[in-house]
């Protein structure tokens, strides 16, 4: 393979061997850039678990608090609110939670710990709105038949007070519930599962 | 003397070269008409933006504590830093405005055809990058609808199957948009952004000066020379169209300037309301609708009810302008000539995108979504059916020489 004194083959082997260990000292070099884009440990060391007072909540009342960042809805429902949810389960996804994130103890109907307080992650599962609580039976602009419940006001999809969402729109799964325990009757954390583990 | 520094510059550097290939000697099509005028004047606007958008910098504060509250004190206090944000705001509406008569005008002459296909397809490589100069830029007041807007546009990553979740994490650098997340959006939107684009817009008038510029009747100039070599019916850019295009400019910047002296937020299209509050994670506000250059693909993503369909369909959208080259199998290139199956397909095109672009803006109803369902399968047939419009149709001869 000499051609002029030149060793071709020995060449292409040098230039195709010079490529491959600069292309892998590249790759290398990208990684600190990648890595650094990852949340800092600051960011990791907020999102420490919130407690809340829920004496005052009335029935049919939610408020927000939040917990890393996000907004938590609590809800206290009514009975009639109850009834509804167990009648209303035609239109639902996935009414039994199957491909949602909840722990399990809330894997039920009413997707909660006490049948009457909801707490949910107030994130859209589609593309992260924060749906509205419209609690009334009437007919709606974006559903003529709403039974009361959650609607995004960015891509339209719809939730029951359980946070079960319906069929026909975009979101996938039904709203997250966080984990969260009672400390006694009146106050509830957030973020933790269970007293003692975190 | 001057022609003497000249001569000495000439030696060290292709001056007068550069000048000759690219300006007095650059021939361009004579017959140009009014869609001609928005690739100069999108120059014009990545200058104003440029030039303003340094000046904002030197006032503003990139994190989540002082960055609404910057950009008060820009509105309020920093001598004619309104009107420095102003000429920059309206200057990102102006720029997509521009872009798109530019790129129509493309699809109009059939400007993608060959041998063009790179000068489009590093043209659309501008466009994306001047939507995510749109979309960073958006985050930075750090109002409601900056916070909501970008919560969403991360979060369509998140559809992306196994990688999704993390990927969302490692663009927001935490665990939800926070100060970390406007931070970097600031570097990008400032720095890796902007020399990309200049790059883009390079290699765009490099490709193009290369093959010619097409015209109205999309034949070819080049086709027809003098003995000298010359386009018989090609004119040099400078003088001919550097004086014309002046004339274009200044009544461009007539318009400019009332919309920035009067309309300024042009109703909330160009700067909406909900931003003039300041991000609040708990609440998204009543009605959050994108900026209005992304609304026809919003649109088109809240006409899908599934998500990962819902981003497919929206990618799919622009990917189709992407290979729009190979989908155009006519013998002619200008709408002039063609059949009237292409006339009517763009006709239908043009109209569904601006339909798209006015239902993106409003509130979610039923009869909304079914309209966005409508236009975006219309905006689709526009692609799909190309290869087959554009190749069986009868098309008329077009003319010898520009008319």
């Amino acid at each position: 393979m000499e051609k002029d004194g030149v060793n071709q083959e020995r060449r292409r082997f040098l230039i195709a061997t010079t490529s491959i260990a600069g292309a892998v000292g590249l790759a290398g070099a990208a990684i600190p850039f990648i890595k650094s884009w990852t949340p800092s440990e600051k960011a990791k060391a907020a999102g420490a678990s919130v407690k809340v007072n829920i004496q005052t909540l009335e029935a049919g009342q939610q408020i927000i608090v939040e917990w890393r960042g996000r907004p938590i809805f609590l809800l206290r429902r009514t009975p009639e609110m109850l009834s509804n949810l167990k009648k209303n389960i035609y239109n639902i996804l996935d009414p039994e939670s199957k491909k949602s994130v909840q722990p399990n103890n809330c894997k039920n109907t009413f997707r909660s710990i006490n049948d009457d307080l909801l707490v949910i992650t107030g994130i859209c599962t589609h593309l992260g709105c924060s749906p509205k609580y419209l609690p009334e039976i009437k007919p709606m602009p974006f559903d003529s038949k709403w039974q009361g419940g959650y609607h995004c006001p960015c891509h339209g999809s719809m939730f029951d007070l359980a946070g079960r969402v319906y069929k026909g729109v975009p979101a996938p799964t039904n709203l997250d519930v966080p984990p969260y325990y009672f400390e006694n009757n009146d106050v509830i954390v957030i973020g933790q599962a269970n007293e003692g583990l975190s | 003397m001057a022609s003497k520094l000249l001569l000495w510059i000439d030696e060290r550097f292709p001056l007068s070269k550069l000048f000759k290939e690219h300006l007095s000697e650059y021939y361009a099509p004579k017959n140009f008409n009014i869609w001609y005028i928005f690739g100069v004047l999108s120059l014009v606007i990545l200058v104003n933006q440029l030039l303003t958008g340094l000046w904002l910098t030197m006032s503003y504060q990139p994190s989540a504590e002082e960055a609404f509250a910057s950009v008060e004190y820009i509105m309020r206090d920093v001598h004619l830093g309104w009107l420095i944000r102003y000429l920059h705001s309206t200057g990102a509406s102006a720029f997509f405005i521009v872009i798109y008569l530019h790129m129509f005008r493309g699809i109009l002459y059939g400007s993608y055809q060959k041998p063009r296909e790179l000068v489009w397809l590093f043209g659309m490589a501008i466009y994306l990058c001047l939507m995510a100069e749109g979309f960073m830029g958006y985050l930075l007041p750090w109002g409601q609808m900056s916070y909501w807007g970008a919560q969403v546009i991360i979060s369509l990553f998140g559809a992306i199957p196994w990688i999704g979740e993390a990927l969302q994490e490692w663009i927001r650098g935490d665990y939800l948009i926070s100060g970390i997340t406007l931070n970097r959006f600031f570097a990008l939107h400032v720095i890796a952004l902007p020399i990309a684009l200049l790059g883009l817009v390079v290699l765009h008038i490099i490709a193009l000066h290369e093959v010619g510029s097409n015209n109205p009747d999309g034949i070819e100039i080049k086709d027809n020379k003098d003995n000298k070599g010359i386009p018989l019916d090609g004119i040099p850019f400078h003088p001919y169209y550097t004086v014309k295009d002046l004339v274009g400019v200044v009544i461009f910047l007539i318009v400019f300037c009332a919309v920035i002296f009067f309309f300024p937020e042009m109703g909330g299209y160009f700067l909406e309301h909900a931003n003039f509050e300041q991000a609040d994670n708990l609440k998204t506000p009543e009605h959050i609708a994108p900026v209005w250059y992304f609304s026809p693909f919003y649109a088109m993503l809240r006409a899908v009810p599934d998500k990962l369909g819902g981003i497919i369909i929206m990618g799919s959208a622009l990917g189709f302008l992407f290979v729009l080259p190979w989908l155009d199998r006519s013998i002619v290139r200008s709408i002039r000539y063609k059949g009237v199956f292409s006339k009517i397909a763009i006709t239908v095109f043009a109209i569904s995108f601006i339909a798209l672009a006015y239902l993106g803006t409003q509130a979610v109803t039923e009869s909304n979504t079914l309209y966005s369902r409508a236009f975006t399968i219309l905006y689709f047939a526009f692609f799909l059916f190309m290869p087959f419009y554009t190749r069986y149709e009868k098309t008329n001869l077009p003319p010898k020489r520009v008319t």
